[in-house]
């Protein structure tokens, strides 16, 4: 316990995908457990839930059900984050249920994720459940994943079906083109191979869950790409000769930025370099891509919030049209008579839709030409055109500046998540 | 460090290093600062809440390094139960001169003497009644948002709120129609009277917040820290002796050292036996603590397994 005290290190977040059934709330109620995470009064509250409910056991599920209503249909509603530390790293669990609005709650919580986990079960295999999740994984960008294959004491912890699995997943996923696939046999309920390893699968050599989960490189991703930097508010900093000098507020959302750079500004184009960073500590000679800095330009260019400040070698694309895939969110239909926004970084303009022309059956992974609507979880290729040209990247390159929101102009509610193609 | 001043607030920030090393309480900062950022951007009247308790004053230490070398765009509001501890409300007070921020104190005492909200013994918790008086000052002063210091680790229900969390005019939270939150977009539109919640320590875990303390050299109440205290024991826990909470009969007054773990009213809130005097004490004594913050302190959540959720539905931060 006590090196939890050492400054620790970075942050994994990671979903996890997979129903009731194959155990899903068992696995992360496992990890907590046996990572020591769960604490005296949580452990009393879900030991007398299980006792009033006639339980022989106590049910770790209980650990991850979190809303009355929840509980009183025994199903999650919807994402909730949990959080977990141990000596090596810190983890937040984007945790998404399984059932009707799976799509949603799945691409919202794999929308942060550096990782997802599938959960397998041993004796069933690849199944339609698991075409989805991956699908939706590598949709929203992650490249990592581990398959638990789980309820491996259903099947006598036999390596012969955990290779069984392993393989049908393979083939099913060569061309989602994971970067990273890692397959873990484990029983999340009698805790083999999720923290520790057991004495039941001497043939399993590898690494259990939380060990990988430990070790798993972090993605650079975002720091390796290009310099994007949204501006979020624009301030008045000090006067130096007489001149009021403007620093942009925002967050290197992608790459680096030293100060003498030449970027540019979008969507003015305009072009001018990094005079300062400046920071609550003081000024900084370069900033990394997750880091809010205030920056100072050389000219006194005239810059707004929704504006982005780029790499003038490699900048975004800018726009009034552009392609994205989209999930709807929305429990009505999409209409085209009704006023949408959208929000990218932070600009938010009025846009409509030009076209839809496609829809992606994420079963069978083919795209459908034409459909005559879109509906809730609906994961459709729409055309956009917006009132004013946007800065933007294709998702596959910048997350963080090819996602956007859609929102009812009237109602306000985020009615579609996209992602730019 | 000496636990009430708040000397360090006001000294000039430290000049800055070249690449130093980016740890998670750099991403957890960062990402608060981008929260807050987009709350003075995208709301027209936002408001932080501030109790002077610790995960306010991260809040309040995040907002400066947002906007710095600006003033703070909005103020901060103090919804007073009447039931707090009187060194906790000359911490807040002394903070908010010392920063030159302004502070709005709205009362419950007030809402129950307007007949807004109702006790029925003068020792009855307040803290649900503090829904009453928040809406009401919300309403007052046309605030469409709310910063506050909550975070997803403390209860089950917050674990499922989002960090834009939408409350009606009513002030209510509706668990089962979320906006959906994804990457970092957050959708912060609202119709005249409703509002949104914003919570930009969401991601933290109480652990994070202390070494975030300890990193920052916050000042805090001196209550967080070890004293010597009269308490009876009751139950599972030990009972600040107060005028609203006297011993009952038969209960036994003794003196102990303890510190509180979290801070509110008297009424609710329990002391843990503790001789953590300093940040680092707490911080060795929070990795290894079986309890956790709200189990051990907080008698509020315990009589339900869902009293935080009902709370919120009904307007509660």
């Amino acid at each position: 316990m006590e090196n939890k005290l050492k400054n620790c290190q970075e942050i994994l977040r990671f979903i996890t995908c997979g129903s009731v059934d194959d155990g899903k709330s068992t696995l992360i109620g496992r990890l907590l457990l046996d990572s020591r995470s769960v604490l005296a009064d949580q452990w009393a509250a879900i030991e007398a839930t299980s006792t009033r409910r006639g339980q022989s056991q106590v049910d770790l599920s209980l650990l991850t059900d979190g809303l009355q209503a929840e509980r009183e249909q025994g199903i999650t509603i919807d994402v909730a984050y949990r959080y977990f530390s141990t000596p090596a790293r810190r983890f937040i669990i984007a945790d998404t249920p399984g059932h009707a609005q799976y799509t949603r709650n799945m691409v919202t919580g794999a929308s942060t994720a550096d990782l997802a986990i599938l959960l397998l079960d041993a004796r069933k295999g690849v199944v339609e459940q698991t075409r989805r999740h991956a699908q939706i994984v590598r949709l929203l960008g992650i490249r990592k994943v581990v398959i638990a294959v789980n309820k491996m004491d259903l099947v006598a912890y036999g390596q012969e079906a955990f290779e069984r699995v392993r393989q049908e997943f393979l083939s099913f996923a060569a061309p989602l083109d994971f970067r990273d696939i890692e397959f873990i046999p484990l029983s999340a309920l009698n805790g083999d191979g999720v923290v520790l390893h057991g004495d039941h699968m001497p043939w399993y050599v590898g690494p259990t869950l939380l060990e990988l989960l430990e070790t798993v490189a972090l993605d650079e991703e975002a720091l390796n790409s290009s310099f994007r930097f949204p501006i979020q508010l624009v301030a008045r900093l000090s006067e130096e000769n007489g001149e009021e000098r403007r620093g942009a507020q925002g967050r290197v959302e992608s790459g680096t930025v030293a100060v003498g750079d030449e970027v540019v500004l979008l969507p003015a184009g305009r072009r001018s370099r990094i005079s300062a960073i400046e920071t609550y500590g003081g000024r900084i000679p370069q900033a990394r891509a997750g880091q809010s800095v205030t920056l100072v330009l050389t000219d006194q260019v005239d810059m707004s919030r929704g504006d982005m400040i780029a790499s003038a070698a490699h900048p975004p694309r800018t726009d009034k049209n552009f392609e994205a895939l989209v999930c709807w969110f929305s429990d009505k239909p999409y209409d085209p008579a009704r006023r949408l926004l959208i929000q990218q970084t932070t600009r938010c303009l009025q846009g409509k839709v030009d076209s839809v022309s496609a829809r992606l059956d994420i079963q069978t992974s083919q795209l459908i030409p034409s459909p005559a609507q879109v509906t809730m979880n609906d994961l459709v290729r729409m055309g956009f055109k917006v009132q004013q040209p946007l800065a933007f990247d294709r998702y596959e390159d910048i997350r963080t500046t090819g996602s956007f929101i859609l929102i009812d102009a009237l109602t306000h509610d985020t009615v579609a998540a996209g992602m730019i193609v | 460090m000496k636990s009430t001043q708040a000397a360090t607030l006001t000294s000039p920030p430290s000049p800055g290093g070249a690449w130093a090393p980016w740890d998670h309480l750099d991403r957890l900062e960062s990402e608060a600062i981008h929260i807050l950022r987009e709350v003075a951007a995208q709301c027209a009247r936002p408001v932080l809440l501030f109790s002077g308790g610790k995960d306010s004053m991260v809040v309040l230490h995040l907002a400066r390094k947002a906007f710095y070398p600006q003033r703070l765009p909005f103020p901060l509001m103090h919804v007073d139960t009447g039931h707090n501890f009187p060194e906790v409300i000359e911490f807040r007070d002394q903070v908010v001169k010392s920063l030159g921020v302004d502070l709005i104190v709205r009362s419950v005492e007030e809402s129950i003497r307007q007949g807004r909200a109702r006790v029925r013994f003068e020792t009855d918790s307040r803290n649900a009644l503090q829904a009453v008086t928040l809406v009401d000052a919300i309403h007052e002063f046309g605030f469409d948002a709310c910063l506050g210091g909550a975070r997803r680790d403390e209860e089950k229900a917050r674990a499922k709120e989002r960090i834009f969390s939408f409350r009606d005019e009513f002030g209510g939270w509706d668990p089962k129609n979320q906006r959906p939150e994804l990457w970092d977009l957050y959708n912060a539109h609202v119709h005249p009277g409703e509002n949104m919640r914003v919570f930009p320590i969401s991601n933290w875990t109480e652990a994070d917040v202390w070494e975030y303390i300890a990193r920052e050299r916050l000042d805090l109440p001196s209550l967080y820290f070890a004293h010597r205290r009269e308490v009876v024991a009751r139950g599972d826990q030990w009972i600040p002796v107060t005028p609203l909470t006297p011993p009952r009969a038969g209960e036994q007054v003794e003196e102990r050292w303890v510190r509180f773990r979290t801070v509110g009213d008297m009424t609710c809130t329990c002391p843990v036996p503790s001789e953590a005097r300093t940040l680092e004490d707490i911080l060795r004594e929070t990795a290894t603590s079986t309890l956790t913050e709200r189990g051990a302190t907080r008698t509020d959540d315990q009589t339900s397994e869902a009293s935080m959720e009902l709370r919120k539905k009904q307007g509660y931060f």
